[in-house]
């Protein structure tokens, strides 16, 4: 019995513990903006947060998330309000959007630990995220000004 | 990057598009759309040739009341019957309508039409042809919609209807002050007629609020930075089923025998069936195989990995592209069917001072979009129902009732939004299989989904070529003679197995329509075998033809010992519009040649424009270079700039991209833009490193850490996009979404010389300048 929290409510799973937790998320609890894109840790399409850490869930078997905090995209704010999201609405960042749940994901993450990321730091927190589209340059630029939207209400 | 007025104003304006509230809407409120789909236009008409959307199957229409639907409460749904795979076009439709209907933005959303052609017009979202085909009928739409509200305000007041206007969300009358909304008005505004199509008025350019308006904010955006956003593998239905197929490992292979048993222990299998295939010819069908079916998708992949199957692997298992490499050069080497031709090449080249010859090779690509192929489909009292990620709803639903053996109108095809396509999801086969599962399951709703495994090893590939360019150059360094073979495996050979020519419109993609002020000029098509399914992927033909021409011309002005950008605009010639039939193209993407020529002076102003942009001739630091590339598709122009950095090992990075772009009339050039940028980071991605190789039958790279496509740290930091205004509104609009992406590739090809003196021609480079 695998005992877990995601998105603040308590879940038991007590199937296959081979069971990547994307299908887990997607299939089991309807959360599918966490999004299938490779299965091998190559994309970053299903980045989600455990315990607050960028993690793929594609390739993270359920047995390994006993007692851990699991937040999706669709946990991440009330209402679509972090300054990721806001800035990646402001700078019209996505195309198809398959992947930007992801690549939210992963700017979160960062922002939450880097204030104010050098281009460098975005290169190396991003580059296991891939968009097809070749929306790059933006998720860039809105990470930037995330940073900045994260300043203000610290600031506040 | 982009340009400063963008980030201040992009998104100034907002919108959110939610299924729930469009499906409370459907109740009784939808108050314009009652009317019946109004099916005369041209495309039933008889003589003379047809062109542009009058000559897709079945054409377009412009009724209202079939794309516009206004409750009591004001707000306005518009229906977009044209895929959204990340171009921006339900976004940018939804503009279109908006700005004729005089509309206020924040009471606008959008809705997705199922796939009817026979309802909607034609809906393959292909060919970068949705606004270029669609811009006019929208603006009929929106307008007679506009003037059915007009007309209802006018009875109600009783004034004459020239003494009312339109104007934000209400109609007005001037003379008396009085106003009336939208929704007020749109129940007795649904009872009239749909006006003539010839007594439209349609708004003056000028007065445009969202068409060529740089502020509106993705549709969809909300949805898609809150996880909302309903793509095909995200299609959840109550009782639903997963599903996964083994196909056979090589194109052509069937299956001989197969176990289940093993299959069939694993916890939540419920069911192992067969497909029937390969069929001939192979279009749109399955390949083939095992379809495996289980309670979640983790148990379907897990039965799939333990089933036994012996397959018999037909006749392209010994497909290597090593091997096949070496028959498209031999056959490059030889004359081949003669496909343009102007002057006399043979006597030019004999007199030629100089002769010049390359070859280059150019890989097979998978499309790989990030939402792999799927679809839901589930059948109950004869009826079929699916939600399918597609590019083509009607070929989705016309296949469908066919392999189920259902009638036409028993089979709905949804479509959701697309996790990227670039010509993948025009292939319905993901969708067949599917009903095919759901049948098997006595109409149970069964979920398919491709893993990317799947995806890669069985994709209908971008074509693998050789092009072989041959030149003689006068005493001046001035080309005077030009032969071109290109040489590669046909999409016709989807439709007929034994076609080994390319078909005129991928000729027309470059080879027969290119417009070089050349005087002796023939091109030639030695003939090639398809092993694979070769299919349209973003910008097709486009990319290996404007690869070698564009790297070609580069390698001539090295011969002449001229300046590349200089020898390019030479070899483009003098402003003038050509038709592209007097050149050898009969396709022409579709469009009337007379509507639509060749015109050098767009071209050459794309590649000044680039060049001066990126600082054309300014000295560059050692290991740096410059490189530009330009080429018509899709009938816009397109030119890119490109500086290169190759440091001591080999090691290539690319810091800046500009590119140029003139496609006449913009209506949203914020996805644009999008496109653009995005066509870079796909164009660095296939120069520097993506690449399916075939081994035995079987792709080699079946997953991103072998088909590695750019990343942030390998793309550009910098990409500077410009738009060339359009000269008039009468100018007609060219295509956006793929005409971006053919000169990436030999713009960087070109720096990478300037840069090391070494002239790469064979994509991708990979670790050709490594030392």
């Amino acid at each position: 019995m695998t005992k877990l929290t995601v998105n603040g409510i308590e879940r038991q799973f007590d199937g296959d513990p081979d069971m990547p937790l994307l299908w887990y998320l997607r299939d089991e609890l309807g959360l599918t903006g966490t999004k299938f894109g490779c299965g091998q840790a190559q994309c970053g399409a299903c980045t989600v947060h455990i315990d607050g850490s960028a993690t793929f869930a594609c390739v993270t078997p359920m047995s390994a998330v006993d007692g851990v905090k699991v937040t999706t995209i669709e946990g991440l704010a009330d209402d679509g309000k972090h300054p990721a999201q806001v800035a990646w609405r402001e700078f019209n960042v996505a195309q198809c959007g398959y992947c930007q749940p992801g690549q939210i994901m992963q700017a979160a993450a960062l922002l939450s630990t880097t204030a104010n990321p050098t281009d460098d730091e975005i290169d190396s927190a991003m580059s296991g995220n891939l968009c097809r589209c070749g929306t790059y340059t933006r998720i860039r630029a809105a990470i930037k000004h995330a940073a900045g939207l994260q300043q203000n209400v610290r600031r506040g | 990057m982009f340009d400063d007025v963008f980030l201040k104003n992009v998104s100034s304006l907002t919108n959110v598009s939610r299924r729930g509230v469009l499906t409370g809407l459907s109740a009784g409120a939808l108050v314009l759309a009652v009317g019946l789909p109004e099916l005369g236009n041209a495309q039933e008409q008889k003589g003379p040739p047809k062109f542009g959307a009058d000559r897709m199957p079945n054409g377009w229409r412009d009724d209202p009341t079939l794309f516009i639907a206004i409750a009591e409460d004001g707000s306005v749904t518009i229906t977009c019957h044209r895929s959204e795979m990340g171009q921006g076009v339900r976004t940018s439709v939804a503009m279109v309508i908006a700005d004729e209907l005089e509309a206020e933005w924040d009471r606008v959303r959008v809705t997705q039409a199922y796939g009817d052609e026979e309802r909607f017009g034609n809906q393959d979202t292909d060919g970068s042809r949705s606004l270029r085909h669609f811009f006019m009928p929208m603006r009929r739409a929106g307008a007679a919609a506009r003037t059915m509200l007009e007309s209802a305000a006018a009875a109600q007041w009783g004034v004459p209807v020239t003494e009312v206007k339109a104007q934000g969300h209400a109609v007005v009358h001037a003379a008396s002050g009085r106003s009336v909304g939208y929704g007020e008005l749109a129940k007795a505004a649904a009872k009239l007629p749909v006006p003539e199509r010839s007594t439209l008025k349609l708004k003056d350019p000028k007065d445009f609020r969202y068409i060529g308006s740089d502020r509106i904010g993705l549709i969809d955006n909300f949805d898609i930075t809150t996880g909302k956003a309903q793509y095909g593998i995200d299609t959840r239905l109550e009782g639903m089923l997963y599903a996964v197929v083994a196909r056979p490992p090589v194109y052509g292979g069937k299956v001989v025998k197969f176990d289940a048993a093993e299959a069939l222990k694993v916890p939540g299998v419920v069911k192992v069936v067969p497909i029937d295939g390969p069929m001939s010819p192979t279009e749109f069908n399955p390949l083939g195989g095992v379809g495996v079916i289980a309670r979640n998708t983790w148990a379907a992949m897990r039965g799939r990995e333990a089933l036994k199957i012996e397959w018999d692997e037909g006749p392209h298992a010994g497909y290597s592209s090593d091997t096949y490499r070496k028959e498209l050069e031999e056959a490059a080497r030889k004359p081949g069917k003669v496909v343009r031709e102007q002057g006399n090449v043979d006597e030019a080249m004999a007199k030629a001072a100089k002769r010049v010859e390359a070859e280059y090779y150019i890989p097979h690509l998978a499309h790989a979009p990030m939402e792999p192929p799927a679809a839901v489909v589930r059948i109950a009292d004869g009826k079929c129902e699916a939600w399918a990620c597609t590019q083509g709803p009607q070929a989705a639903r016309t296949r469908l009732a066919k392999r189920l053996g259902l009638p036409l109108e028993n089979v709905k095809v949804n479509v959701t939004l697309l996790g990227g396509g670039f010509g993948r999801k025009s292939k319905p086969d993901y969708v067949v299989e599917a009903g095919l599962m759901s049948q098997a399951m006595d109409g149970a709703p069964v979920k398919l989904i491709w893993t990317r495994e799947d995806d890669l090893s069985h994709d209908y590939y971008h074509t693998v070529s050789v092009e072989r360019l041959e030149a003689g150059l006068d005493a001046d360094g001035k080309t005077v003679a030009w032969l071109h073979r290109t040489v590669a495996p046909t999409i016709g050979a989807l439709f007929n197995p034994d076609a080994k020519n390319e078909l005129p419109n991928e000729l027309g993609q470059g080879v027969t329509n290119n417009p070089f002020a050349v005087p002796n000029h023939r091109a030639e098509n030695p003939e090639a075998t398809a092993h694979v399914r070769v299919g349209w992927y973003r910008s097709v033909s486009n990319i290996p033809h404007a690869f070698a021409i564009q790297s070609f011309a580069a390698e001539l002005a090295h011969e002449a010992g001229r300046d590349q950008k200089d020898y390019l605009l030479e070899l483009i010639g003098l402003p003038r519009q050509m038709n592209p039939n007097d050149l050898g193209d009969t396709a022409n993407y579709g469009e009337d040649p007379k509507r639509y020529p060749i015109d050098t002076g767009r071209l050459r102003r794309v590649v000044e424009m680039a060049a001066e942009k990126i600082g054309w001739g300014r000295e560059m630091a050692k290991g740096r270079g410059l490189g530009i590339a330009a080429h018509y598709s899709f009938v816009s122009y397109t030119a890119v700039a490109a500086e290169v950095a190759v440091d001591d090992g080999g090691q290539i990075s690319i810091p800046v991209v500009h590119i140029a772009f003139d496609c006449g009339p913009q209506v949203n050039p914020d996805r644009i833009r999008s496109q653009l940028e995005g066509a870079v980071i796909m164009g660095v991605g296939q120069t520097m490193t993506a690449e399916i190789a075939f081994k035995n039958g079987r792709a080699v790279q079946t997953n991103f850490d072998t088909y590695e496509l750019a990343r942030m740290n390998t793309s550009p930091r910098e990409i500077h996009v410009h738009l060339i205004p359009p000269v008039g509104p009468d100018q007609p609009m060219g295509g956006v979404g793929e005409p971006g992406l053919p000169p990436v590739a030999p713009a960087i090809i070109n720096a990478v010389f300037a840069a090391t003196g070494k002239r790469i021609r064979q994509l991708p480079i990979r670790n050709q300048l490594a030392v």
